[in-house]
């Protein structure tokens, strides 16, 4: 996984509630077998004026200019603000994995779909929670001021604006501690293999009939 | 100290605790499709890593797979490549059973596990899918994980996992004639939102859940997600313990009695204490239909078209008009009044034996209505389909002029050739109303597959109570 420590970026306002992950990444894409290609059909009905399909080379396909995204000024955006329940919907993570090959590294949004949440801290991509008034002020001042970047520190779990006010977020602290790292989830796991195989066998004991 | 059956599930389940309460669960079954395992397959074999356990996943393919012409295989050579590729993982790294494509037993994956009785109360069970929730009416704790979870439970037969919050919604009350579990689902869904049990395990109690069927509380418990709540459950009960008597996987003899007596103890304490508790009076629910683009967006089919105009809050008010615009529909237009182009029945929500003896009520000697350029049925599995035709269902619909399909996820998502064309309409049965979800453009309408049926008859959304 990609580590997270700071990172500063232009920001990207999606002025939207409930951005589901079929917005994302719609279903055509999830045939692939790889976890890379997606970035090029993120947000891809909105993104684009026809209908994508999988292969197909994004470089000439009409684009709609009304998507926030293909505004000139948003260019190599790399945080993206949005507003509640960002991401709820399927368990796809080609949702994340398409942010990420985009270039986002974080999303900010006053909450995000649970599975989401959970699929992005695998990969790398920071979900920040901050509430709706912190959310309304930035979405306001990215539309603002042309260029609008943040600092985010995982250390300190803060978001630093332009002026230098800081705003706090919360992160458990193992989840922390394995972004900060870059840390392989199943390699951590892994050193409890003793403690899965002795819960395993008392299992089968007490409960025979899940092993048949 | 009282514990709910949240609790209960969780405690059996943990196998190591780090100091800020990240908890390594076992992971009892394993639900693998072609979509979202690929790539964790792929990890595996990168870091040279081997399945924990074969024998807790059950795999099928069910997402791609196309609802017609079978004895032509698949011709979208993406979605046959994404097949062959579980085909492929499956032999290499194994599984307890695998109906693949076109195995009589194939079938959507969240209908297969109760259906074989590979879902048991007390279980964990997890799928690269949201909709695994639905697992969760047999007194299971069983959620949707992502594609680098899969591959988490491959390798270790363990998720990482923080313990979410308690939340009991009590649907009480005598459920009124022509109102299904799909309509307590939508209907709790517009009370909470699509967020309002984010964060939260929730479990419905009370004497309407008590008083469904286990298909009915699978409708249910599988639309917890849309109320952003990874887990729905149900306490188990009689209708569980008979549901899974003599299932093909289910334990036999001894092992069963001894199996029931323990889940006979998957109840919620008298006395435990929920962090959220909601009620809901069955009494009030009427058919619902979404008009929207989220399946919080609902009314009853007595309403109208909501108007934006009349809601306050900015951010809501410009995603109603959004919602609105996509939909091509105007507020205040009676939902009576909303033509339908296709009619879909099916998916992981509503394609049970159940859902389509339902259907057929409403269908059977009517037809069609002539605007309706397409209904399709489509059976969660190959036994419901099975089941159906032995009792003239079939029948029933292809009387009617309705397509009677193979099984699998079809329009539900779109994946295969089923879809809505841009600006086409649905009446569906599914559990998403996004955006492009059935199809780039297609506007879906959520409903129970008695509105469906009554609707692809009528060409236009009717209340079912009124239905002769």
């Amino acid at each position: 996984m990609q580590k997270f420590t700071v990172h500063k970026g232009l920001v990207a306002p999606l002025d939207r509630a409930n951005v589901d992950t079929d917005a994302i990444i719609p279903k055509q894409f999830l045939k692939s077998i790889h976890r890379t290609g997606f970035g090029p059909n993120l947000f891809d009905a909105w993104r684009y004026r026809d209908e994508g399909q999988p292969g197909m080379d994004c470089s000439n396909r009409p684009l709609n200019a009304d998507f926030v995204l293909n505004q000139p000024r948003y260019s190599g955006a790399s945080i993206l603000v949005a507003r509640r329940n960002f991401g709820c919907g399927s368990s796809r993570e080609h949702a994340p994995w398409a942010l990420l090959e985009y270039g986002f590294r974080a999303v900010i949004a006053p909450s995000f779909g649970d599975i989401f949440f959970n699929n992005s801290l695998k990969n790398g991509l920071l979900p920040v929670v901050l509430d709706d008034s912190k959310v309304d002020r930035l979405l306001h001042d990215v539309a603002a001021f042309p260029g609008y970047a943040l600092e985010i520190d995982l250390d300190s779990q803060t978001v630093t604006r332009p002026d230098r006010e800081a705003w706090r977020f919360d992160i458990e602290p193992f989840t922390k501690y394995c972004l900060m790292n870059g840390l392989d989830d199943i390699g951590l796991t892994l050193r409890h293999a003793d403690k899965i195989k002795a819960y395993e066998d008392k299992r089968k004991l007490e409960r025979p009939w899940l092993f048949t | 100290m009282a514990q709910t059956l949240y609790d209960k599930l969780w405690q059996e389940h943990v196998v190591h605790v780090e100091d800020d309460g990240t908890t390594v669960l076992y992971i009892d079954r394993h639900l693998v499709h072609e979509v979202t395992s690929p790539q964790a397959y792929e990890g595996l074999k990168l870091a040279r890593r081997t399945p924990w356990r074969p024998d807790s996943v059950v795999a099928t393919a069910d997402h791609n797979t196309p609802t017609d012409h079978w004895d032509e295989g698949i011709k979208d050579p993406v979605s046959r490549l994404q097949i062959e590729t579980l085909d492929a993982n499956i032999r290499q790294y194994g599984s307890k059973v695998y109906f693949p494509f076109r195995d009589r037993r194939q079938g959507i994956v969240h209908v297969i596990g109760p259906e074989n009785g590979f879902t048991l109360p007390g279980m964990t069970v997890v799928c690269g899918d949201s909709h695994t929730s639905t697992h969760g009416a047999f007194g299971c704790l069983a959620y949707g994980i992502g594609t680098s979870e899969v591959e988490h439970v491959l390798a270790t037969q363990t998720l990482l996992a923080k313990k979410m919050l308690n939340m009991r919604v009590a649907i009480e009350g005598p459920i009124p004639r022509g109102v299904t579990a799909k309509d307590l689902a939508l209907a709790l869904i517009r009370r909470m939102g699509t967020a309002g049990g984010t964060g939260c395990a929730i479990e419905f109690a009370g004497s309407a859940v008590r008083a469904l069927s286990m298909e009915g509380r699978m409708t249910l418990c599988n639309m917890s997600i849309e109320a952003g709540a990874r887990l729905g459950m149900v306490a188990v009960d009689e209708k569980t313990v008979n549901y899974l008597k003599d299932r093909p996987y289910a334990p036999k003899g001894v092992a069963w009695d001894r199996a029931v007596a323990y889940w006979r103890t998957l109840q919620s304490d008298a006395d435990a204490k929920f962090d959220r508790e909601l009620k809901i009076d069955a009494r009030e629910v009427k058919p619902m239909v979404t008009w929207g683009t989220s399946p919080e967006m609902t009314v009853t089919i007595e309403d109208r078209v909501p108007d934006p105009d009349k809601e306050k809050d900015a951010v809501r008010r410009e995603g109603m008009e959004r919602a609105l615009a996509y939909m091509g529909l105007e507020p205040n237009t009676p939902m009576s009044e909303i033509r339908v182009d296709k009619v879909f029945i099916g998916s992981c929500t509503n394609s049970r034996i159940e859902d389509l003896r339902a259907a057929a009520a409403i269908v059977r000697g009517k037809r069609k209505a002539a605007n309706v350029k397409l209904a399709l049925v489509v059976p969660g599995s190959g036994q419901v389909k099975a089941q159906a035709e032995k009792e003239g269902l079939d029948r029933i619909f292809l009387d009617a002029g309705f397509e009677w399909r193979e099984p699998g996820c079809s329009m539900c998502l779109g994946m295969n050739a089923d879809r809505l064309d841009p600006g086409e309409r649905s009446a569906s049965t599914s559990n998403r109303n996004f955006e492009g979800r059935q199809g780039t453009g297609g506007r879906t309408h959520l409903v129970s597959p008695e509105m469906a049926a009554a609707a692809a008859v009528a060409g236009h959304f009717v209340d079912v109570r009124q239905w002769r």
